[in-house]
């Protein structure tokens, strides 16, 4: 009996974590599955059953296919520069003798990360205007005026505009986290390898890279799903326009709820956003595992 | 051929320099633009963009704060001081109970608090605005604090168990024959052990929860309960013609982060690696 109620005492230590998590993330995550087979009306308070509707408007909705391909291409971007881009720049940086001067890329780099995607986002949303925007001043100041052009306001431009604000934004955090997966290798081996005539280029790609392979898969893992969790910086800098062209599954799913109040619809869109993230948090959990059993 | 090599290898490093400092100008460049704007009339930043400022008054950082920011500011020093202090409490009993106590289901309780990292915030959105509705919570300041403890629990739960994990037991478990009952050991052995970690999750919540814009752009309408990031698009909207106020909001939002990353790089960067690899 007093082992009962010790173990049950023992509880109370992982209670209100339990409790903040179930209740907050756990609990709704069910009430959406559910409520994505609403029609919601927020105004009139009507809800009515309809099955599976929401998610047959959903593969109608050109807007719904263009924000996943927003996201995809997102995704594609940050693949190329905050992984394979960032590991190349970590490997320049960790190659330099002094220590001063790399501490104070890595921070130099990052400092764009610390600051929120809003004042990024704000920040950009200037640097791309078109009279006081310093971008087109550049272009035209080095005789590229043809060049300069309304960034956030044409549909051609718009989302790749965003798409690199975020890159700017991020690349320094992943750079930051390759530094380290580098500063992990034993020096021994990069030394080995440079008594044996090896060049830093070859000792990149043979030595460098096969070590840090699982902070490159995981890095890719983590890009993608922050990929397909973007909103911050489309909010701030186009709302999602001109005419839905920037649009990503986060904003597209805030517009339908809190805009055009179509609760069923945003729930519909939450679960695909679910299914993706899930999918890919357990293709890092699988991948986090695989590595422990290899070590 | 060894002098050859060697004016290759001075080339491949010129690139190199050139390459590095290049880029961090792309970096610092609009940062620096952003803090001089704020010194800057309209008429100087639509002049010339690249001129420095001629007067180096703080007009428009007084007219920013005096606009709002300093409700905002006071805002977010709220919400991010009362869920720092909320989500590194219930983390670090909730990675204790799971690494010091025996307690019944241990693995699922384990996974379910931990599972709760796979789950993005956009995904519960609509029900969590529909549950602050019922709860009267809505547009309140309890909705931000109770959303970032309960979102951030399960990252810092993480960081700490790893931790726990490491540590030795003896030392609490000699406190325990001597007497001292399990929430003493909590707080006079092994929460002092776990510093190090305290103090990233610390810094990374801090970061985390001044800098977020879902949540409280979702949950907080009026002011009086806005943080900056949202603040910063209500000035923006507000105030649209007169940018450099804009750009001495945004100055004044960035500074603090930016100065608490270069006084906490190395325990950011140690949460940072953690949580991604560990």
């Amino acid at each position: 009996m007093r082992a009962i109620v010790r173990r049950t005492l023992g509880f109370a230590w992982v209670v209100p974590a339990l409790v903040l998590v179930g209740v907050f993330v756990y609990l709704p995550l069910a009430q959406n599955l559910w409520f994505s087979t609403l029609e919601w009306d927020i105004y009139s308070g009507s809800r009515e059953y309809i099955g599976l509707d929401n998610y047959g408007r959903l593969l109608q909705d050109p807007v719904f296919w263009s924000s996943f391909g927003n996201n995809l291409l997102y995704a594609a971007v940050s693949i190329a520069v905050q992984v394979f881009g960032a590991l190349v720049l970590a490997a320049l940086i960790e190659s330099i003798r002094s220590e001063r001067w790399r501490r104070g890329l890595r921070a130099v780099y990052f400092l764009p990360s610390a600051i929120s995607l809003t004042v990024a986002g704000l920040l950009f949303y200037f640097v791309y205007e078109p009279s006081l925007g310093p971008l087109n001043h550049l272009l035209r100041s080095v005789g590229l005026g043809e060049l300069a052009q309304a960034w956030l306001g044409q549909e051609s431009t718009a989302m790749n505009a965003i798409i690199a604000m975020s890159q700017w934004q991020g690349f320094g955090y992943s750079t930051l986290l390759f530094a380290v997966a580098i500063q992990r290798i034993p020096a021994e081996i990069h030394g080995a390898a440079a008594i044996d005539g090896v060049g830093p280029i070859r000792r990149f790609f043979h030595v460098t890279l096969p070590l840090v392979r699982e902070m490159t898969g995981l890095m890719a893992i983590v890009t993608v799903s922050g990929s397909f969790q973007v909103f911050n910086e489309v909010m701030v800098m186009t709302g999602g326009g001109p005419n839905n062209s920037t649009q990503v599954l986060g904003t597209w799913l805030y517009r339908s709820g809190f805009v055009r109040n179509d609760f069923g619809y945003a729930a519909a869109i939450a679960t695909v956003l679910f299914v993706i993230t899930l999918g890919i948090a357990l293709l890092q959990l699988w991948f986090t595992h695989r590595r422990r059993v290899e070590w | 051929m060894v002098s050859r090599l060697s004016f290759l290898g001075v080339i491949v490093r010129v690139f190199m320099w050139a390459f590095l400092l290049g880029l961090a100008v792309v970096v610092l460049y609009p940062l620096l633009w952003m803090l001089l704007n704020g010194f800057k009339t309209n008429a100087e930043l639509f002049g010339n963009p690249f001129a420095l400022p001629v007067d180096w008054s703080f007009d428009n950082y007084r007219k920013a704060w005096n606009r709002g920011v300093s409700d905002y500011l006071t805002t977010s020093v709220l919400v991010t001081v009362t869920s720092t202090v909320a989500t590194v409490f219930v983390s670090a009993w909730a990675a204790y109970g799971l690494t010091r106590v025996r307690i019944p289901m241990n693995r699922t309780v384990t996974a379910l608090i931990l599972g709760g990292l796979m789950l993005a915030p956009t995904v519960a959105l609509v029900p969590l605005v529909k549950m602050f509705q019922s709860m009267g919570l809505y547009n309140s300041f309890w909705a931000l604090l109770i959303l970032y403890t309960a979102f951030r629990v399960p990252f810092t739960t993480f960081l700490l168990r790893a931790y726990m994990i490491d540590l030795p037991r003896e030392v609490d478990e000699a406190a325990e024959m001597d007497g001292a009952g399990r929430w003493t050991a909590f707080w006079r052995i092994t929460l002092p052990m776990c510093k190090p970690i305290i103090t990233s999750t610390v810094l990374l919540h801090i970061l985390f929860t001044w800098n977020e814009y879902l949540f409280a752009m979702v949950f907080t309408s009026g002011s009086g309960v806005q943080t900056l990031p949202v603040g910063l698009t209500s000035l923006m909207s507000k105030h649209g013609t007169e940018f450099p106020v804009v750009f001495a909001g945004m100055a004044i939002a960035a500074v603090p982060v930016v100065l608490l990353f270069f006084l906490g790089q190395r325990y950011i960067v140690r949460g940072l690696a953690d949580g991604i690899g560990k």
